[in-house]
């Protein structure tokens, strides 16, 4: 196999704005199939926005983000959402949709997109939520769930369709640690029953460290560090070690940015 | 000086930006050119949701606005010794008018609100996202069965929002005002057109459920994803989408009576 066919995800040169901010400047990345992947990075430096452009919901203002060799923003709208239906991201909430039951939930992209007779979907959809561990859960509505039983619905019903790559947006935060262990457990196992190509973005440093192949960290719109989980906590960059041993001031300063103190608080006028 | 002209052309630009949107938005739902298809059993779904829940407060105010026009009539009709008219006037009046617009205003006010509302928290939850991504145009499957059932569902609400006013008024000028019951309704009979009135007035109400809905959803989709976002976009339906209503009606009134 070529290296170019092992490479699932590719970033290249990526800029994006949002109204005067710039999120991405000259972003790049590889996400290798069959891994998996963690972005991390400090809150607010567009780990979900990522996640967005490689989704094709939002596009890159410059450079290109391909999907298994595919430029994203070529695309028309019939190719994105026959693309998207071989990729799944899974919501920092959930986005269970509230007018359905956890079992119409899952089902609803084998009633969207399939055919399948009634007591197919039921089975398939069964053996989703059994997965998950929650095929007891079926007839509960998502108001009735906990947060992580919320994901682990939301992650049976991004399987559903038996995607290639799944994208999972901030699947620890808030959570207790039962239930990261739950979810850690299903990420990891779900990965290799099903030969997917796994991407976390997350700030849970630990445990993205502890399951991931390979990770980035996003600063300051680009990629500071990478490698395997091994090669970042060896590395020497003073972003990096910020980040993974949450000091408190360093490269990303304490304060955000004002004028000196003494000026200000001596000299007001 | 300056600045205040700024400010003006900012904002017309942003109106402009706005009527764009949602121009774009409704290509979108109809879906030009690919041919347009909303399942049944959505639409049917969505005309419980903004037609069938919307009856009581239709059925209410239509029996009580007939009953008074039959009172406010009667006292004007009885000082030129004319009140056998009464059921022509209850009539033309619900079946031009008031049918389609109280109707509209009340439809804005109960399913117009609530369809903002419920986009604007798929919009908050990301549930629209969540489609988008699983491969469904949130486009086909939440906004065309929508729209559809506001188009079928405030005709239907208009004719028996004037039905009813009719039978209300009948009650109060027959039953209560002493009219001779055989002239309220001949009266009625000879005087209204069906296509003059009532067609008229139904195409009113089809053009009404058109712009409100169009309105509701927009301003839903169209929301800031917060809580005050949707919010402001709730009111900012009911604002415009009455405003709406009362503009197109007198456009409407104007055309159909080809008074200029």
């Amino acid at each position: 196999m070529s290296l170019k066919a092992q490479i699932f995800v590719e970033c290249h040169h990526v800029g994006f704005r949002r109204e005067d901010k710039t999120v991405f400047s000259g972003l790049n990345m590889a996400i290798k199939k069959g891994q998996i992947t963690a972005i991390l990075g400090p809150s607010g430096t567009g780990k979900t926005t990522l996640l967005k452009l490689f989704c094709g919901q939002l596009i890159a203002a410059t450079g290109e983000v391909l999907i298994d060799g595919q430029d994203i923003a070529e695309l028309n709208r019939v190719d994105l959402f026959k693309l998207r239906q071989r990729m799944s991201l899974l919501f920092q909430t959930g986005a269970l949709f509230t007018d359905m039951n956890v079992f119409e939930n899952v089902a609803f992209a084998l009633r969207e997109h399939t055919r399948l007779p009634e007591h197919m979907i039921r089975d398939l959809v069964l053996l989703r939520l059994d997965s998950v561990g929650l095929r007891g859960a079926a007839d509960l509505m998502p108001s009735q769930l906990s947060g992580g039983m919320a994901r682990r619905v939301a992650l049976a019903r991004s399987l559903a369709l038996d995607p290639e790559l799944i994208l999972y947006d901030e699947p620890f935060t808030g959570q207790d640690p039962i239930s990261m262990g739950v979810l850690v457990n299903l990420i990891r196992q779900v990965h290799e029953d099903l030969n997917l190509t796994s991407v976390l973005v997350t700030h849970d440093v630990k445990e993205a460290l502890s399951i991931a192949d390979q990770v980035f960290i996003l600063a300051q719109g680009r990629v500071i560090g990478s490698g395997t989980p091994e090669q970042i906590k060896q590395s020497d960059d003073p972003l990096v070690k910020q980040f993974l041993y949450g000091h408190v001031d360093g490269p990303v300063p304490f304060h955000y940015p004002a004028p000196n103190l003494t000026e200000q608080v001596l000299h007001h006028d | 000086m300056i600045n205040t002209l700024a400010q003006t052309g900012a904002r017309c630009l942003l109106v402009c930006q706005l009527i764009g949107r949602s121009g774009v938005f409704l290509i979108n739902i109809l879906g030009w050119g690919k041919g347009f298809k909303a399942p049944c059993h959505r639409v049917i779904k969505q005309i419980h949701h903004v037609g069938v829940l919307s009856l009581p407060i239709i059925v209410v105010a239509g029996i009580f606005v007939g009953m008074v026009l039959a009172l406010q009539g009667y006292s004007i009709l009885s000082s030129y010794g004319s009140q056998e008219a009464i059921g022509q006037m209850v009539a033309l009046s619900l079946l031009r008018e008031f049918g389609p617009v109280v109707t509209a205003l009340l439809f804005v006010g109960r399913a117009g609100s609530a369809l903002t509302a419920e986009i604007g928290l798929m919009k908050t939850t990301e549930q629209l996202s969540a489609m988008e991504i699983m491969g469904v145009d949130p486009f086909k499957r939440v906004f065309s069965p929508r729209l559809w059932a506001g188009v079928i569902s405030l005709p239907l609400l208009a004719t028996l929002f004037s039905l009813l006013g009719i039978f209300g008024g009948a009650f109060v000028a027959v039953n209560l005002l002493g009219v001779y019951e055989g002239s309220y309704w001949a009266n009625m009979q000879g005087s209204v057109l069906f296509f003059d009135d009532v067609i008229k007035g139904l195409i009113k109400a089809l053009v009404f459920a058109f712009v409100i809905t169009w309105i509701a959803l927009f301003h839903g989709w169209n929301a800031r994803p917060t809580s005050e976002g949707i919010s402001q976009a709730t009111t900012a339906t009911v604002v415009q989408g009455s405003l709406a209503v009362l503009g197109l009606d007198f456009i409407l009134t104007a055309v159909m009576l080809g008074g200029f």
